[in-house]
């Protein structure tokens, strides 16, 4: 009985139809933009890249992939793994620097 | 007498984020060799960036993109014990999938009859800057392309397990589990649009 109490209170907490639709319609925008800036030179481009990009990933780890409602773990979990790639990123370049 | 069914929802979930978490790291490493030769051929990845068709690539991204709302409604439309509505939606991510597949591959035949495909003559007579942004396109959207295929696998499964009751209302971190594989995938195309097909 306690068990079904708990459920249906985890259940009120899911997140309806309207919030994922939402998301979706910002990342086509956002798709839209980065589609815009890739046009307007070099410099335009790979900042759309640098910042628009990684925020329509983003947006889908934190409500497409639910994070925003999982515990600390899950998203620790995933910034160390980002935090690795950056590292070795940095590595291969003040190495590709110093040549 | 009620049967004790062994159920961690939760662990489930995180035993498929650390596997996701390996299939960063896989495309992570390939990111990180595609920035290198970009800073290296900064001329030839601009040119073999024009080569590719944006248009495509473009809705290849809206047909993905789409594919993992459907995913997440599917989700949604279990926790309200709506059955057919959830079929409904998988069965869409499953045709958005196809149709992502399709377009890739007239893509890569229109690519295949300019003689451009990995190993090819034409290729080896390019120039070493282009030699590296082709391998690594086919590399990086074949491997991508393996994913989609997996997953439209994966995702049938769930279409069937939703038809069958095995996954629920109370029962649903399958299908979780498939639709975190799904997003993944949506994500590393998120990344491969800006970094192949607006190269240029």
């Amino acid at each position: 009985m306690s068990e079904h109490a708990e459920h249906s209170s985890e259940h009120a907490e899911h997140p309806g139809y309207g919030t994922f639709i939402k998301i979706w319609v910002i990342l086509v925008v956002l798709t839209g933009c980065l589609v815009g800036v890739s046009h307007l030179g070099q410099t335009a481009a790979v900042w759309g890249l640098l910042t628009l990009t990684p925020l329509k990933a983003g947006l889908v780890f934190y409500y497409f992939m639910h994070l925003k409602y999982e515990g600390p773990l899950f998203k620790v979990v995933v910034l160390v793994t980002l935090g690795t790639l950056l590292i070795f990123f940095a590595l291969l370049f003040s190495d590709v620097a110093f040549r | 007498m009620t049967e004790h069914v062994h159920r961690d929802d939760l662990g489930a979930r995180l035993g498929m984020w650390l596997f996701l978490v390996t299939e960063m790291v896989l495309f992570g490493g390939l990111f990180i060799g595609y920035s290198y030769m970009r800073y290296r051929y900064p001329a030839e990845f601009h040119h073999g960036g024009g080569e590719l068709n944006a248009t495509l690539g473009i809705i290849n991204t809206l047909v993905l993109l789409t594919s993992s709302l459907t995913v997440v409604l599917a989700i949604v439309a279990v926790q309200r014990a709506e059955k057919k509505r959830a079929m409904v939606f998988l069965g869409t991510t499953l045709g958005l999938g196809l149709v992502f597949l399709v377009i890739k591959g007239f893509e890569w035949s229109a690519k295949f009859h300019h003689g451009l495909y990995p190993n090819s003559h034409h290729l080896s007579t390019l120039p070493p800057g282009e030699q590296v942004f082709y391998g690594l396109y086919f590399t990086m959207t074949g491997l991508h392309g393996v994913h989609v295929i997996v997953g439209l696998g994966v995702l049938s499964v769930m279409l069937w397990w939703v038809a069958t009751d095995r996954v629920r209302q109370d029962r649903y971190v399958h299908l979780e589990n498939s639709g975190l594989y799904w997003h993944l995938v949506d994500v590393i195309w998120i990344f491969l649009l800006p970094l192949f097909y607006l190269a240029a």
